[in-house]
């Protein structure tokens, strides 16, 4: 069984309440799609999903329109189950915790102009993917690409809108000095970036 | 006739400021002008309000702060907003002298509702012993009240937000959860008695507080507002500090756990959670605490550094005081963590 609920032009918690009415109608397994146009809500009710257990997914499906998917299984909305993870879940059972490590502006070796424009065509390929990274992480060059003049910060939103963690390096921003032009994401620290790669099932360094 | 639903309250209190990641974006594109030696405190410091050294012996404090409503009844609207502006000045440990009001309102609403507001703001503005001298209003598409509120201090004796020092306790004066609290009401899901507490703390001035803490040797000071326990700590913290907070110790309204476990939550909290979360460490910490301690406050309580050898005696004055206050963490030297909070207790 699947419902829509039509979250747009709600601010939170309505998205939320809305939802959760809706996972009560089904009253029992089955998907409930809800949208919204802001990054905020879909993040809201990532954080619902994650804390119930349900397995979540978010798309950006135009501008200011974002579609959260949650599947409801057999114990609907009981009890959570175990520990949630801090992560996008795309289908139950056991999902890939992959980490992105961008330590650089340009993707590959041999020319920089060159791989700039990799690196713009890699992160917008990231948004397109099925399976999404869990982290990406910005350290050495790779600050420049979240912060101000960069050509993926859109791209970088939109992840961040679809539950991808972005951090960047803050030892690397103030390096850099470009401390007060961080555009995306959050800022981290070398704790976090090894707590990150130490735990991931895969990192990617493009 | 018009049929027009008046809509009193949409969501507002802090929750309705801006995040701090865009504003910080715009203030620092300001142009600067020369440095005057006599503002003692400014934009450079995140504190909210403005010291301005006059003679050696008096400066004086300015503030402003208004927001749209978080509660159903205007006359407790008013009481709350006016709390909430005064608080800043308290909030630097000085004495407030005069309050300005600062008001919108939609020109076809029955004015009556717009006098409760400015009665219930008067009627705070006299608590703190201030004198209400004027104000402006605006025809506007939605209701906004608050107050331009200044104070005196002496220079010697400011508490700005970021002087905390390593070995010093925390003391947090009001219970947290308003802004959770305030949003499960909005949609009818706040439980018996929430908001009536809730509606207390925010009413409550922060005076008593202050006049409690002016007997010690206050290191930093900052009333929790907006950006939430966490996002005010972080500015306290100052990029040179840390410190660790036992969330078993942090007050909390009653409620105010249950309507986050329901999620709750307000587009505020998320946005202090993006922009805080990357400074804070959580040890077996549940949901609901996590919540809570990024939930924006209207008119928050305030969060005092002092030598955590003189903490207990103040929170001995400020608990005979009414006030629900705890000792709530300490500050420590930088850290690679920030901010960590803890909970020893078993949790389900």
């Amino acid at each position: 069984m699947k419902k829509t609920v039509n979250a747009l032009g709600d601010t939170c918690p309505i998205p939320v309440v809305k939802t959760k009415n809706a996972i009560r109608e089904l009253n029992g397994p089955g998907c409930v799609e809800t949208l919204v146009d802001n990054e905020i809500a879909v993040q809201n009710l990532t954080k619902m999903a994650n804390q119930k257990g349900y397995a979540v997914h978010s798309e950006k499906i135009a501008d200011d329109q974002f579609k959260v998917t949650m599947e409801i299984g057999e114990s609907a909305g009981e009890q959570p189950e175990e520990t949630p993870q801090e992560c996008l879940v795309t289908e139950p059972g056991h999902r890939k915790n992959i980490v992105v490590a961008v330590t650089s502006p340009t993707m590959g070796t041999g020319n920089d102009e060159l791989g700039a424009v990799l690196m713009k065509g890699f992160l917008f390929a990231l948004t397109q993917q099925d399976e999404l990274p869990t982290t990406i992480l910005f350290y050495n060059g790779g600050a420049t690409i979240t912060t101000e003049g960069s050509a993926s910060i859109e791209d970088l939103k939109s992840l961040e809108a679809l539950g991808v963690e972005i951090l960047t390096c803050g030892t690397c921003l103030n390096y850099y000095k470009l401390a007060d032009k961080l555009q995306v994401g959050g800022v981290t620290n070398m704790y976090e970036i090894t707590e990150r790669l130490t735990g991931a099932d895969l990192v990617i360094r493009p | 006739m018009d049929t027009e639903k008046i809509v009193f309250c949409k969501g507002g209190g802090c929750t309705a400021k801006l995040g701090a990641q865009a504003l910080n974006r715009v203030l620092s594109m300001l142009p600067k002008g020369e440095k005057d030696p006599d503002l003692l405190i400014g934009f450079s410091s995140k504190d909210d309000a403005a010291v301005y050294r006059l003679t050696d012996d008096i400066a004086f404090v300015q503030t402003l702060d208004f927001f749209p409503p978080m509660v159903k009844d205007p006359y407790t609207f008013g009481q709350i907003a006016a709390a909430n502006a005064l608080s800043d000045i308290y909030a630097m440990g000085g004495t407030v002298k005069t309050a300005l009001n600062i008001v919108c309102f939609p020109e076809r609403w029955d004015l009556n509702i717009l006098g409760e507001i400015l009665r219930g703001g008067a009627l705070k503005v006299a608590e703190a012993g201030a004198s209400l001298a004027g104000g402006h209003s605006i025809a506007d598409a939605d209701v906004k009240y608050g107050l331009s509120v200044t104070g005196v201090v002496h220079p010697n004796h400011i508490w700005a937000n970021n002087t905390g020092q390593p070995g010093d306790a925390l003391i947090l004066t009001k219970a947290l959860g308003v802004g959770i609290i305030c949003t499960a009401d909005r949609v009818d899901a706040a439980p018996e008695g929430a908001l009536d507490a809730a509606v207390r703390s925010m009413t409550t001035l922060n005076k008593y507080a202050a006049q409690c803490c002016s007997h010690y040797d206050i290191h930093a000071c900052t009333d929790v507002t907006g950006f939430s326990f966490l996002g005010h700590l972080h500015e306290m913290m100052d990029g040179r500090l840390s410190c660790r907070i036992n969330a078993d110790h942090i007050p909390v309204l009653p409620g105010a756990s249950q309507c986050a476990d329901e999620f709750l939550l307000t587009a505020a909290g998320q946005r202090n959670r993006n922009h805080v979360g990357p400074y804070v460490r959580f040890e077996n910490v549940p949901f609901a605490m996590e919540e809570i301690l990024f939930d924006p406050q209207t008119s928050g309580g305030l969060l005092v550094a002092l030598e955590a050898e003189k903490a207990p005696l103040l929170l001995e004055e400020l608990r005979q005081c009414g006030l629900p206050a705890q000792i709530v963490g300490e500050i420590g030297e930088k850290a690679d963590m920030e901010i960590t909070v803890y909970s020893l207790a078993q949790h389900a």
